[in-house]
């Protein structure tokens, strides 16, 4: 869909003319991030995160598809074969930096993408299934980044990997099964290893066409905006090109700075020491964590130190921790306001900030070793971030009285809408 | 109807966390956790700097060279160095003729396919370090990558090189049974803070064959300086090839910036 006034692809070479009438490839792009696509002029710079997000996806798979040329899913080389590409193939260090980092800054990305839609109300109708989506490609991403972090078959990944299929045994009746059906043994192994390189590089694809369906479900009603009010006029939007492609142009140029700096001076700085020691199941690290983009769900994983009647406390654990994100899906039912953007929501606006300070608390007690007194502030933390998806939410929505809504995107932009005057006054 | 539904089931989270958080608090204030002797006399890495740190450093040859020497003639009895060739040590500033003879000082296990016998020959410049056949009590790491292995890198090695000492008395009067074992040795930088490993560095436990004096503190920074190379010896060549990077993004960067605000002159957002 588009809005009345985009501009019509209109082929003149007649060699784009043959290829238009048939395969509209060109014509889809067009349409799609040309421009052709009218997004609201008023975007901040918090809606560069998609397209940053898209670009960390292709930086992964690009660098995956390297790595896995030199790699060898066996558990009696894995380890060395990642030595080697590192020590001996030709910019082997510069692939291997780039893809472990590139994992880090995809979830930094995504962090930022997902709390912008948090603040402004991305999630509300008519964009349902566009957030729907992206949560389940976030969902894909923690499964792909697990099993990417098992691969070099280093201490972590071979105990992260068995701590966090062991949160399968915790499933009543089919739990131990499950796991051994997972895990293809009663610990990870070879079979393991296997299965998980194969679905490593599987997912990603996996991923990619989800991005599709979540880029083509955005463009059904466009891009949403800071304020929250509809398109409702041509002064509202620009073309997506040229202007959102300049912007996000230097946008790339500072993200690929920050990641270079990274990559190329602080490579090692976000991994854990313990995974340059190869995989040995007889010699249990003093504290096993999990890469710090899991920290947050972890802390709510381990939060549960007590059984709540008769459900054992580790499974309660696992409840929570995947619940964690599965309300994600119910956001758009939980928060009725009909308003979006927190800007005009004065209660909800602090409500967001105090979540955000709450992620970072769960974040810092997820990388912490499991003692007091992290285990009870990460416990009132999970209990905040339960309490303000299921509670809070729906409750606020329900009484909170808006602040009043600019008119359109164009009043809020230019302080008047000539449109606003013919339009009759609510 | 969904509003309560979600209330309920928000309720049955917190209050679940909250009855968990009592049950915790009660016992972290009935019973304290004790504390152990690893908690409190364990040392963080002490501060010592190599010429690699930070985004310009660069490997001080002569200081690896020194600390080869120490690898060889102290560490290789009982740690093997098995991701690193003898060919990587032509980055120590050795040629050709070098390598080959620092090679052929090592005895490299070569499997025959017709025979199925193993045969010890002497190393070639294309082959890893060894595998050490070591018989003692512990279990000596191999050394390729234990400056990525441990917090503090380059800095732990130092520090568990120079920080063998005798067992305070202040432990062994509040640990009574923290006394360290027959046959371990105490070292506080240690994560247990007692290790098999007895301390292998003494003041000239190497001649220099650049005539640095050898005390325990130089060949403990200089075989600690070697084995951050042998962790990462493209490590140069990665900050080397970071800066025009860096530079050419900020140039881009720069470029793309302007591009921006010269096409978005006229338009107020």
């Amino acid at each position: 869909m588009s809005f009345p006034w985009a501009k019509v692809y209109t082929p003149e070479h007649p060699f784009m003319k043959w290829m238009d009438e048939r395969l509209p490839l060109p014509r889809l792009v067009y349409n799609a991030v040309g421009g052709g696509y009218e997004v609201p002029r008023n975007l901040n710079y918090f809606w560069n995160f998609g397209f940053l997000a898209g670009l960390c996806l292709v930086i992964q798979i690009v660098t995956g598809i390297v790595m896995a040329m030199h790699y060898a899913a066996n558990t009696g080389v894995a380890f060395d074969s990642i030595e080697m590409t590192v020590r001996d193939v030709n910019w082997g260090w510069l692939m291997r930096y780039a893809h472990a980092n590139g994992a880090s800054a995809f979830f930094v990305v995504i962090y930022i993408h997902i709390f912008r839609g948090f603040f402004y109300g991305s999630y509300k109708a008519p964009r349902e299934m566009v957030w729907l989506l992206g949560v389940v490609i976030f969902l894909l991403m923690m499964a792909t980044a697990f099993m990417g972090y098992v691969l070099p078959w280093g201490q972590m990944s071979f105990w992260g990997a068995k701590v966090i299929t062991g949160l399968f045994s915790a499933i009543p009746l089919v739990g131990e099964p499950l796991q051994q059906w997972l895990l293809g043994g009663f610990a990870p192994d070879n079979a393991a290893l296997n299965r998980f390189f194969s679905l490593h590089y599987l997912l990603p694809f996996v991923i990619l066409g989800v991005v599709i369906l979540h880029i083509w479900a955005l463009h059904i009603p466009g891009s949403s905006n800071p304020t929250g009010v509809e398109v409702k006029s041509e002064s509202d939007t620009v073309p997506f090109y040229p202007y959102y492609v300049a912007k996000d142009g230097w946008a790339i140029g500072v993200f690929a700075i920050l990641y270079c700096a990274m990559v190329f001076f602080a490579p090692n700085y976000l991994g854990h020491p313990d995974n340059y020691i190869p995989a040995n199941p007889m010699s249990t690290p003093a504290h096993i964590v999990p890469e710090w983009y899991f920290w947050p769900f972890y802390a709510i994983l381990r939060a549960f130190t007590a059984n709540i009647f008769f459900i054992p406390a580790k499974l309660m654990g696992v409840l929570a921790m995947f619940g964690a994100i599965l309300v994600w899906f119910f956001l758009p039912w939980l928060d009725r306001s009909p308003i979006r953007s927190a800007s005009y929501r004065p209660v909800y606006k602090w409500f967001f900030v105090v979540l955000c300070l709450d992620m970072l608390v769960l974040f810092y007690c997820g990388g912490a070793e499991a003692k007091e007194p992290y285990v009870m502030i990460s416990q009132i933390a999970a209990l905040y971030y339960f309490a303000h998806f299921l509670i809070i939410l729906p409750i606020v929505s329900a009484i909170e009285k808006p602040k009043p809504l600019p008119f359109s995107i164009t009043e809020s932009v230019l302080g008047k809408d000539e449109d606003a005057v013919l339009a009759p006054s609510a | 109807m969904a509003r309560i539904l979600s209330i309920l089931v928000g309720l049955f989270f917190t209050l679940s966390l909250a009855y968990t958080f009592a049950v915790g608090a009660y016992t972290a204030a009935t019973e304290p956790e004790a504390p152990t002797a690893e908690h409190e006399f364990h040392l963080a890495p002490k501060h010592v700097s190599f010429a690699s740190d930070g985004p310009f450093g660069k490997f001080d040859r002569q200081q690896l060279q020194r600390g080869f020497q120490v690898y060889q003639q102290v560490c290789s009895a009982c740690h093997s160095l098995r991701h690193v060739a003898f060919r990587d040590l032509e980055q120590l500033g050795y040629n050709d003729a070098e390598v080959k003879a620092i090679a052929a000082q090592f005895t490299v296990p070569k499997y025959d396919t017709a025979t199925g016998e193993v045969a010890s020959n002497p190393g070639m410049a294309t082959d890893y370090f060894p595998p050490v056949a070591y018989g003692g009590q512990g279990s000596p790491p191999d050394l390729s990558l234990i400056a990525k292995a441990r917090h503090g890198g380059g800095a732990y090695v130092y520090s568990l090189l120079t920080g063998y000492q005798d067992q305070p008395a202040e432990l062994l009067k509040h640990f009574p049974d923290s006394k360290t074992p027959d046959g371990l040795y105490y070292n506080p930088y240690f994560a247990n803070l007692n290790l098999a490993m007895p301390a292998p560095l003494v003041d000239d436990a190497v001649t220099y064959s650049d005539g640095t004096r050898a005390t325990l503190d130089q060949e403990a920074k200089d075989v600690s300086a070697f084995l951050i190379w042998a962790s990462e010896p493209t490590m140069d060549k990665r900050k080397q090839t970071g800066w025009p990077i860096l530079g050419f993004l900020l140039f881009a960067t720069i470029l793309g910036y302007m591009s921006y605000r010269n096409i978005w002159a006229n338009k107020k957002h």
